[in-house]
């Protein structure tokens, strides 16, 4: 009874109830199970990438290579072999950069102006441009690829990173936190005779460093990953990103597993060193999605 | 330039005085084209990739749009009723694309669900190395599906995938079903199973610890504290991790495209495979938009109806 008038919900407290350390041990294997389930396929990627092809395909499997080496890595990282992961790397590090930068410029100032400046037709704009939120991405990829077209940008960086910039997300995710600033300190920079641009460079962003960070790296990332979109603007083996060069190296490569796991490793590790640093961001960004409703 | 906003701060505080409040609009705060300033560059690029695409896509759909052809005449309805058409020539790929994405999202979305429910209830309380589990269930979510179709091809080969090896059989995974359903549920799964962990861990947190204070001091049960207070303290988190979990498994594309390719035989070739194909391969972008334009019209219906059906739940949660 005496557990019963904890206010807290945290751990049991340490006494020796019968059967606890039998659940923590429980616990703790879970846990431990679920991790080498988790982390134990992106592992094996790199382990197989260093074997050669015999071990890699061996029956049974090895653990661990016999004899590490980086042979698969070699060819691929070579700009102007038949598939040069190296130039699609560069290509996607590109697109994605540009992207980030494009989705935080025209996301922020959108979300400045919807959530802090009055203008007619605010109101129904925001409406117009959250309800996008909910109609399924692969509606726009016919009419696009055909506006893409028209541009003269089918095969070019453009193809990747602006289309993808038109989404609501940023702005929606934006506007709610810009709404949240106390207005204080904008009042007094008003008085000052601040402009709003000032008062938008020098106030507002400044004050909503994590919810830019956040944007960023959510922006990198779903464009670094992208997948669909790719494999159908990009034709030039040069010009390709990673993930539709990857699907080209499995259709050229079907049974040297090292050098499609050292391409699938290459693509994979920006964007796990990235999550490595930024996890809190990310984290943070896709637990508030979940409470818009 | 630099004086307004660096004696911004203290300014501020002294302006925060009775007087201040009710003076904001009073202020003259910009220009009246200044907004449209601010919203101009999201603007040109949200006209020019979301509402052209959404009309020139309805545009498109009603007429015989070939994207090699000179000429595009006017078909009306054509394209739609197509679909429905049996003797057409789109009708038996369409359909078994559409049953093939239902399989998938009746197939998965029970699993994307409860695992992450179940997970985010056993993440929600405190105990050292919390963060990092949270991470570590995250961590495949930020890998491309290019990456993670391409490393579950070669884990899951029925002749030297470790799975088959670590198991010690020789279950065809990718070329036969239902193994491959299986399969593509269990990578998705593995995949994407973070994301709404997160979301529920968030909504999770959201549901006041006296609730739990309270049925601990009536005695309930661990099942009967989830029952009773955790389920209902969720519910609009879960509408929405239905509906989302829903769409993205209406979405799937890139798993059934690297791992078994659309196989074996049609089985896996998902109707976003199917709409892709007749568009941007076959070039026949009409009647792809109409595609596209029914799928998503199914989708609308099926969402409303599970909102419909997740509310009437409602008076049962609460007893």
């Amino acid at each position: 009874m005496a557990v019963l008038t904890r206010p807290e919900a945290g751990p049991r407290p340490a006494g020796p109830a019968p059967g606890a350390y039998l659940r923590q041990g429980m616990f703790w294997l879970f846990l431990l199970v679920l991790t080498v389930i988790f982390i134990g396929p992106i592992v094996w990627m790199f382990l197989t990438s260093i074997k050669t092809n015999p071990e890699a395909t061996a029956v049974p499997p090895t653990l661990l290579p016999s004899s590490p080496t980086f042979a698969a890595y070699e060819g691929l990282l070579r700009l102007d072999g038949a598939y040069p992961v190296l130039r699609w790397f560069l290509n996607s590090l590109l697109a994605a950069t540009l992207h980030m930068v494009l989705v935080l410029t025209v996301a922020s100032t959108a979300a400045y102006a919807l959530a802090r400046l009055h203008f007619r037709g605010r109101g129904a704009l925001f409406v117009v441009i959250v309800s996008t939120l909910f109609v399924p991405g692969f509606v726009f990829l016919i009419p696009n690829y055909l506006i893409i077209d028209r541009l003269g940008w089918l095969d070019t960086v453009w193809a990747l990173t602006v289309p993808g910039a038109a989404g609501a997300f940023g702005v929606f995710f934006l506007r709610q936190f810009f709404a949240m600033l106390p207005g204080e300190l904008e009042e007094a920079a008003l008085i000052d005779g601040a402009n709003q641009w000032q008062i938008f460079t020098r106030i507002v962003l400044p004050n909503s460093k994590p919810a830019l960070a956040t944007l960023a790296v959510l922006s990198f990332l779903s464009n670094w990953n992208d997948f669909i979109w790719p494999i159908y603007v990009l034709f030039s083996p040069e010009r390709l990103t990673l993930p539709a060069g990857l699907k080209l190296l499995q259709g050229a490569y079907t049974t040297d597993y090292p050098v499609i796991m050292a391409g699938a490793f290459v693509a994979s590790v920006p964007v796990l060193i990235l999550f490595l640093f930024t996890q809190r961001y990310v984290i943070e960004g896709v637990s508030r999605s979940g409470l818009k409703g | 330039m630099a004086s307004p906003t660096t004696s911004a701060p203290a300014r501020g505080a002294a302006a925060r005085g009775p007087g201040a409040r009710s003076s904001p609009t009073r202020i003259r705060r910009h220009a009246p084209w200044t907004p449209y300033a601010f919203m101009a560059p999201f603007l040109v690029i949200f006209a020019t990739f979301v509402l052209a695409p959404a009309v020139l896509g309805i545009w498109m759909s009603l007429h015989d749009w070939d994207f090699l052809l000179p000429s595009r005449p006017f078909v009306g309805l054509d394209n739609y009723t197509a679909l429905f058409d049996s003797t057409s020539a789109v009708f038996e790929a369409f359909w078994h694309g559409m049953r093939a994405t239902a399989i998938f999202t009746v197939a998965s979305v029970p699993f994307l669900v409860a695992i992450p429910l179940g997970l985010a209830v056993l993440l929600n309380r405190r105990f050292p190395g919390r963060t990092f589990f949270r991470a570590v269930f995250f961590m495949p979510y930020v890998l491309g599906v290019a990456v993670v179709g391409l490393l579950f091809r070669f884990i899951l080969d029925p002749n030297i995938g470790i799975v088959n090896g670590l198991l010690g059989t020789s279950t065809p995974w990718i070329t036969a079903q239902p193994w491959a359903w299986i399969s593509l549920v269990a990578m998705t799964v593995w995949w994407t199973l973070g994301f709404n962990t997160i979301i529920y861990l968030a909504g999770l947190q959201d549901i006041p610890g006296e609730l739990y204070d309270a049925a601990k001091v009536d005695g309930a049960s661990a099942w009967q504290v989830f029952r009773h207070v955790t389920l209902p303290g969720l519910r609009t988190v879960h509408l929405f991790v239905v509906t989302i979990t829903i769409l993205a498994s209406a979405n799937m594309f890139g798993q059934a495209l690297l791992v078994t390719n659309g196989g074996p035989g049609d089985s896996t070739r998902t109707a976003l495979i199917v709409m892709l194909t007749e568009g941007l391969e076959s070039f026949r972008m009409g009647s792809a938009a109409a595609m596209s334009y029914l799928l998503a019209v199914f989708l609308g219906i099926v969402s409303i109806v599970q909102v419909l059906a997740m509310r009437e739940r409602r008076p049962r949660w609460r007893s």
